[in-house]
């Protein structure tokens, strides 16, 4: 664990030398606010509650997070870094571990600025503190869940565009796995219940719930599971990729 | 005494290449070893199965009585490590890499503190200490490279070309940095260079093709001919002498 705080500590430092922290957290904030107001109707609605904020959500992180994930594991291969990190004395999943919390702590700074919004709906109304507050934890266990798969994904390359797309597109088949249009087609040739099993991996059902204040067992297990799993795969392919 | 580093029989393959064959060599306190060979001939893949790095196909390695397939943390607590082209995070500083490496081999403060100064002394970094490493000179980083590996002032030593890029100076440096920690240490040192061997090494291994082709005392075995003509004579086999 004390390996865990180290390795997350200096990949959270390495976030804010870099300009990326900035400019991920200006554009998160920027689309978030702007499709709030302006796609998502927010003062039209006359609600005060933050569901046209957190609506798009799954959608901003599909290519956000992945900007973030992507450099976690193909930037040490291509810059050789590596080497230096896997012999020095921590465990690969110590490894993998600390650097998918430092992503997850930094996507929920970037979470947590979007405060002001908050604020203007409990000034504008009485909105109710808990399902907002479920929206949020819902939301970050959703970017999350994008990281998790992104970092595994990460591991598989050094070039960092390709983990870029490929997280993008993993994302994309994992958001979409519930959506009519991606059931119809599994169900013309899957058995029912297959077709469900797959609807039941995706994001949108899962975070739907806890965006609307549901907060459910079965959800926070599937995120907390979801990351677990690609975080072994992330472990496997570290350790496979290293043997040469 | 038992040896600090013992490699039995290593040998790696990838698919269908061989990139070293049955390397046995073992190391003791007190010894520097000149490992030889021409580029591509195994010397770096050697060294990072030694590390741990690598997993080998075949054979055994072990650091301090550790064999660092099956006790891979204790083996890799026992030693430090410089990869080829010292490879480092560019954004960090060698102050707060050398911080993170510290945190990781658990040193404590106190410790940290000592052996800060004496980095910083020993490999003269104050003067670029909180600069970001991307920006430093080739020079500077290969002695950044090699901070992080004596840091926590290990029994085995493994650099990977560790004068490469430094000028006259500073290959000067390192070579007497490297005689002054020999008494307390083993050391494993690639390079191209054969004076350096001559120069600060007490055993000189040249592997060719994967393979020790030579193992001995330098001045012995550059004793007959210039090096650089052993060396070709070693490493290419017959051709040379066409």
């Amino acid at each position: 664990m004390r390996n865990v705080i180290i390795v997350a500590r200096r990949e959270l430092v390495a976030y804010f030398a870099s300009p990326l922290a900035y400019v991920f957290i200006v554009i998160f904030l920027a689309l978030a606010g702007a499709l709030t107001f302006y796609v998502g109707g927010f003062f039209e609605r006359g609600q005060a509650d933050l569901e046209p904020f957190f609506n798009f959500h799954p959608w901003l992180y599909l290519f956000l997070v992945p900007a973030l994930s992507m450099r976690l594991w193909a930037e040490e291969r291509k810059a050789g870094t590596l080497e230096f990190l896997m012999t020095l004395p921590i465990t690969t999943a110590e490894a993998v571990v600390g650097k998918f919390l430092a992503a997850w702590i930094f996507a929920g700074i970037a979470l947590a600025l979007t405060f002001p919004i908050w604020i203007t709906v409990a000034w504008l109304g009485n909105p109710d503190g808990g399902v907002i507050a479920t929206g949020y934890l819902g939301s970050w266990l959703m970017a999350g869940g994008y990281l998790a798969v992104g970092s595994a994904i990460s591991a598989l390359t050094r070039n960092q565009v390709i983990a870029f797309v490929l997280s993008a597109a993993a994302c994309f088949l994992l958001l979409l796995a519930g959506a009519d249009v991606v059931q119809s087609f599994l169900k013309s040739f899957l058995p029912e219940a297959l077709a469900s099993a797959v609807a039941g991996l995706s994001f949108q059902a899962h975070f739907q719930q806890l965006s609307q204040g549901a907060l459910e067992l079965k959800d926070l297990v599937y995120f907390a599971s979801l990351i677990a799993t690609a975080l072994v795969v992330n472990t496997l392919v570290v350790e496979l990729k290293k043997a040469g | 005494m038992t040896p600090l580093i013992e490699i039995e029989g290593l040998g790696k393959r990838f698919g269908r290449l061989t990139a070293v064959r049955d390397v046995s060599f073992s190391l003791q306190r007190g010894e520097v070893l000149g490992f030889l060979g021409p580029n591509g001939a195994g010397k770096s893949t050697t060294m990072k199965m030694i590390t741990g790095f690598l997993e080998p196909t075949a054979g055994h390695a072990r650091v301090a009585g550790e064999d660092v397939v099956a006790h891979p943390l204790a083996a890799r607590r026992r030693l430090g490590y410089l990869p080829e082209g010292a490879p480092l995070y560019g954004d960090m500083t060698p102050a707060s890499l050398l911080r993170f490496v510290a945190r990781v081999r658990g040193l404590s403060t106190a410790r940290w503190r000592e052996r800060r100064d004496w980095v910083v002394g020993r490999l003269d970094l104050s003067e670029v200490w909180h600069r970001p490493i991307d920006t430093l000179s080739k020079g500077f980083k290969r002695r950044v490279g090699l901070a992080q590996a004596i840091l926590h002032d290990p029994e085995v030593l493994i650099l990977d070309e560790p004068t490469d890029g430094l000028d006259p100076n500073q290959k000067h440096e390192v070579r007497s940095l490297l005689a002054e920690m020999a008494a307390e240490k083993a050391i494993v040192v690639s390079t191209h260079i054969l004076e350096e061997v001559e120069a600060v090494c007490t055993r000189a291994i040249v592997i060719a093709r994967g393979s020790i082709v030579a193992d001995g005392l330098p001045r012995v075995l550059f004793a007959a001919a210039r090096p650089e003509d052993v060396f070709r004579r070693l490493t290419l086999g017959d051709a040379a002498h066409a």
